[in-house]
């Protein structure tokens, strides 16, 4: 009963339900947090807006993005990924939404930020429905924890809309 | 004579039922462990409700070795989930976000586009011939949560065999010879 195979059998077990126990602790602590971030998006240029060979609405467009994620981190999290992406309705789809650039934060000093940029993912529709169209483009992050729960919340801006004709 | 004969045969019962009841507490063990596994992918609603991170290519959020807690619901997907999905024709399933999802106005069915976070392009390398987007059956589950390496028991046996052999003959040989 009291053998060094029994001994370490016990210390194992002990010492692996603590550190599980440990991760969940860590992972409920993310619930006192109450984040309250703020974003902007705004949309410089329209560079392009063709047909492809394939049929399908392409447009390349340059945005300003500026935000402020701070509130989201906690001493929990690992990293933030963020990522902007377009949403719209069209007669064959319900709903589309593309991903149009995505960063990952990885602290907290780094949460406040503003950046010029392309579109890093081409923006192609499935069809030719853009022209005219109006869409929303939507900040998504997903916080990613050191141990735990992944939770991830957006903020949708309003009131974007595509030219009425291709250029 | 009969007294030998009577010695032999308590010597021999003694064995049969200490074998017997070690062979039913092995069995419990198994299922036991069978049941937690087959209750977990019920609770979750995916086939596979844990899986392993077996590749580099969501650095920094998920390295090789980590554990992921998948879920299996029936809200519609969304981009920026992370999902595992099985392409036809690969085993091995891959744990990707989604950048892109088109679903239909009539039948609610979706089209997928995933992306690995660290990989320069999207999934369309990966998928079948002639494949653009995935659809709802052929994702597993949305990752929930996650723990690091504790992954790399399983990535060590799998990438060398002969440890998980050593590690069975070693419990095996623990369940014979303890005592009780």
């Amino acid at each position: 009963m009291h053998s060094f195979g029994y001994r370490l059998n016990g210390l194992l077990t002990f010492s692996v339900t603590i550190l599980a126990i440990m991760c969940a602790i860590a992972s409920l602590s993310d619930n006192l947090n109450t984040p309250s971030p703020s974003a902007e998006i705004q949309v410089m240029n329209i560079n392009w807006f063709q047909k492809q060979p394939q049929g399908n609405d392409e447009v390349s467009l340059t945005m300003n993005i500026s935000a402020d994620l701070q509130t989201l981190f906690t001493w929990n999290t690992k990293q933030l990924f963020i990522f902007v992406a377009a949403e719209y309705e069209t007669p064959k789809n319900s709903l589309n939404q593309v991903s149009l650039w995505d960063a990952i934060i990885p602290a907290k000093e780094h949460a406040k930020f503003w950046i010029h940029t392309s579109n890093k993912y081409r923006f192609v529709d499935q069809g030719n429905n853009l022209r005219g169209k109006e869409f929303n483009l939507t900040l998504h992050w997903h916080v990613m924890p050191k141990t735990g729960k992944m939770f991830a919340d957006k903020i949708v801006l309003t009131g974007y809309s595509f030219p009425e004709e291709y250029r | 004579m009969g007294w030998i004969g009577d010695t032999v045969d308590s010597v021999k019962s003694i064995q049969i039922r200490q074998l017997l009841t070690q062979a039913v507490s092995l069995g419990m063990i198994v299922t036991s462990a069978l049941i937690i596994w087959k209750g977990l992918m019920c609770i979750t609603g995916s086939e596979s409700p844990v899986v392993v991170v077996l590749s580099g290519s969501m650095e920094p959020g998920f390295k090789r070795g980590d554990i992921l807690f998948l879920h299996m619901s029936k809200d519609p997907i969304r981009a920026g989930e992370i999902v595992v999905f099985n392409i036809d024709g690969r085993e091995i399933p891959i744990v990707h976000r989604v950048i892109k999802v088109h679903e239909r106005q009539d039948t609610g069915e979706v089209d997928v586009l995933t992306k690995g976070d660290n990989n320069y392009g999207d999934d369309r390398l990966l998928y079948a011939q002639g494949q653009l987007y995935l659809q709802r059956n052929h994702i597993m589950g949305r990752a929930v949560g996650f723990l690091p390496y504790v992954g790399w028991v399983t990535i060590i046996m799998t990438e060398k065999p002969i440890i998980k052999y050593i590690l069975i003959g070693a419990l095996g040989l623990l369940v014979i010879t303890s005592k009780d």
